[in-house]
């Protein structure tokens, strides 16, 4: 029963969101409303499940020196710093102790990790009364200092100056950096297609050298590669990818239609 | 220089007397002015032949209108420029948009924690619990047209319009909600340049809105699904049966047990990237069922794996596929919890935890299956780099080229789905490999068929294949 669970509550389920297509009844869409809710509680739960797995994995990695670990005390911090600004927000114009119990949380935190990476016994006593004591710390001042207070289930911890500034001045800036890389990476990717190596080969660089000529007006002819790179997009290039679409369509159809009957069992990790 | 300064004086003087006769010309006129231009547009004729009847194919709250455009719109005096949509609603709205609005505030009020000193969630129910009140009286009073009530404008349309569809919101709450079950009475307003000169047509109600319980533009699609489900139970059952069954060989599924053993030989790890899709995707479905396989058959070389993932959800599951995976070889106690790991929900800061990996650790191979977006290159780049073979499988049309382009092999759309089957090579999984393969062939000679159908100008066979979403 233990097995068979699972293969019983995918093809209940599975059938339902079937059907559900063909049904455009309000009773049905409240139905599926209701399911596609249930996926939004269960990913929260499994948010924290991520967030242990990461912190998990981070600490090991400093336990055990492996490459870049350093780095990890980075990204625990960034973490940390991140939920605790999003969560909090200055009440009037003077931060307080806020500063002060931020950075006492951050080495509490720092003090947990090196007890949990720490093999040496003296040493790993020492780190937990140092959490301990920073952790007490920690708390006292969010209780006694009325200058900020904690925000949870509200947007006022967006507000945060420091939760906007850490965003649009570290996060925003870093993410566009990597996004950018990307220019560089076609270039590269491009290099490797386009080598005339075989026939094929050949035939895709003057196709990729037609296209992209399509946007130089200065070339000769202009007017009659604009035409002939346009064909070449919408009959040749559009008939393959509408073949691969229907391909995919099939697939899809037929992967699901595997996983409702029981027939594709691999996703649960049973072969 | 000094003519050259009066030449400007004097165009100057010449602009400012044209600006004030501009200005003089521009006064409005007066309300004899308008009485003018009323008289001189003669009322339009109204719209004929005016039908109200409930959306069809939807889940209610809708109604569409459909009529004869006016004889002076586009011809007669030309004088029509659009239409306006008129529905007939009770008073008693006009109470429940006041009680939406209160009720939107305490909302606020809520959602903002704001501390007001009177208990918001008991105020919030007893509002809702007024306007459900007025609600179940709603149908009543629309029943009591034409008293208690008034006519109020729904839309606008441009002229030559001939067709509207009044879509209403299914949300009690809603400024826009359209009951079903109830009444409703509909007019359109044929409009000319002076907003006073309009003529209304008949009105047409009572007419009632609600929802299908079957949607009939999808009754093709439905058959497709039927016919293709049969086709693939026959063929798994003639599997099951014993029956030889010959799939074409891929090379890039061929590659997944090769680039295994090389990264055992080299005694390096192998990475394994489920991509940034949720557990609802199928592309991810397919790509936790090659991670069965390829996870197995890490656990019978003793390799190292290493799973990264954007999506917690996606982490929980493919923890469980390797871990069983690794139960199915014998070898549980090998399986490392860590192997599969939560990186982040971020787009690019997931790629730069990725690329991190592939060039401290440089796995021996890199297998990328599932969902992908701009990050494809930049991961399957950067692993070329890192000198990794690189076996990809995506269903992500514009993000084919990127992988065909930077890795070793890779798995072009429907490719991805067989991916499961061919490892395994389990009869039952061939088997819906054929039927796939039988259903490309009739996708095939219906595309020729509807081809020369269309040529000889017989319509009614493309659209029969024609689906409305």
């Amino acid at each position: 029963m233990k097995r068979e669970l699972p293969f019983v509550l995918v093809f209940i389920f599975g059938m339902f969101m079937l059907l559900q297509y063909f049904v455009p009844h309000e009773k049905s869409e409240w139905v599926y409303e209701f399911f596609l809710a249930w996926t939004i509680i269960i990913g929260i739960f499994a948010l924290a499940l991520g967030i242990w797995s990461l912190f998990k994995v981070s600490v090991d990695k400093i336990k055990m020196h492996r490459p870049g670990w350093g780095y990890s005390y980075v990204t625990l911090a960034g973490l940390f710093v991140m939920i605790a600004f999003g969560f909090t927000k200055r009440n009037g114009d003077a931060w307080g102790l806020y500063h002060l119990w931020w950075i006492l949380g951050l080495l509490c935190l720092g003090a947990i990790m090196q007890v949990r990476a720490e093999t040496n016994t003296g040493r790993k006593k020492m780190y937990f009364v140092v959490s301990l004591v920073l952790l007490a710390a920690t708390v006292a001042i969010s209780i006694f200092d009325n200058t900020w207070s904690f925000h949870f289930y509200t947007s006022e911890g967006l507000e945060n100056t420091l939760f906007r500034n850490f965003f649009d001045y570290i996060m925003i800036p870093i993410l566009s950096t990597m996004f950018a890389l990307l220019a560089f990476f076609i270039a590269s990717a491009a290099y490797r297609a386009f080598r005339a190596r075989n026939l094929m080969a050949t035939l895709l660089l003057f196709a990729a050298l037609l296209v992209m000529s399509r946007f130089n007006p200065w070339i000769p002819g202009a007017e009659y590669v604009a035409k002939a790179s346009t064909w070449l997009m919408n009959v040749p290039n559009l008939a393959a990818q509408r073949a691969i679409v229907m391909g995919i369509g099939l697939g899809v159809i037929a992967t699901a239609l595997k996983v409702i009957l029981g027939i594709e069992r691999g996703y649960m990790g049973k072969g | 220089m000094a003519l050259y300064k009066w030449f400007f004086v004097l165009g100057f003087i010449f602009c400012l007397c044209g600006m004030a006769t501009a200005q003089e010309s521009g006064v409005p006129p007066d309300s004899a002015n308008i009485d003018t231009i009323s008289q001189s547009i003669p009322p339009p004729a109204p719209v004929t032949d005016l039908q109200a009847f409930d959306t069809r194919n939807d889940h209610g709250h809708s109604i569409t209108l459909k009529w004869k455009k006016s004889a002076d719109d586009g011809a007669g005096n030309n004088s029509v420029i659009g239409y306006e949509i008129y529905t007939w609603e009770p008073n008693m709205v006009d109470s429940m948009a006041q009680l939406r609005s209160e009720i939107d505030q305490v909302r606020a009020a809520i959602y903002g924690g704001k501390k007001t000193g009177e208990d918001l969630k008991k105020k919030i129910r007893t509002l809702k619990d007024q306007y459900d009140i007025l609600l179940e009286q709603l149908t009543v009073a629309h029943a009591g047209y034409p008293e208690g009530g008034e006519w109020r404008l729904v839309d606008k349309v441009p002229a030559g319009t001939e067709t509207y569809v009044h879509l209403g919101s299914k949300e009690k709450l809603a400024e826009g909600y359209i009951p079903d079950y109830t009444d409703l009475y509909y007019r359109v307003d044929a409009l000319t340049a002076d907003s006073v000169v309009k003529t209304p047509s008949v009105v047409v109600g009572p007419v009632q809105c609600y929802g299908q319980w079957f949607n009939t533009e999808q009754v093709p699609v439905l058959i497709t699904v039927i016919l293709f489900g049969v086709l693939i139970l026959y063929f798994v059952m003639l599997a099951r049966k014993g029956k030889e069954i010959y799939v074409r060989p891929i090379g890039g599924i061929e590659a997944v047990d090769d680039a295994i053993g090389r990264a055992t030989e080299m005694g390096k790890p192998i990475l394994y990237v489920l991509g940034l899709g949720s557990v609802s995707d199928v592309a991810t479905i397919a790509a936790f069922t090659i991670l069965q396989r390829v996870a197995k058959k890490v656990a019978e070389y003793q390799t190292d794996l290493i799973v990264p993932t954007y999506d917690p959800i996606v982490m929980s599951v493919a923890q469980d596929v390797v871990k069983s995976a690794y139960y199915d070889a014998g070898r549980a106690d090998t399986y490392k919890e860590d192997s599969v790991f939560f990186v982040t929900q971020s787009q690019f800061a997931y790629v730069a935890a990725v690329n991190g990996i592939m060039l401290r650790d440089l796995p021996a191979t890199n297998v990328y299956m599932g969902k992908f977006y701009a990050e494809s290159l930049l991961l399957a780049e950067t692993g070329a780099l890192a000198g990794s073979i690189q076996i990809s499988g995506t269903d992500e049309i514009a993000q084919m080229p990127f992988f065909i382009v930077a890795c070793d092999y890779t798995l072009i759309g429907e490719e991805l789905y067989a991916a499961s089957a061919y490892l395994g090579r389990e009869p039952i999984l061939l088997g819906s490999l054929k039927a796939q393969d039988y259903a490309k062939a009739a996708i095939i000679i219906l595309s020729i068929l509807g081809i020369i159908a269309t040529v000889l100008g017989f319509t009614w066979f493309t659209e029969f294949f024609h689906v409305t979403s």
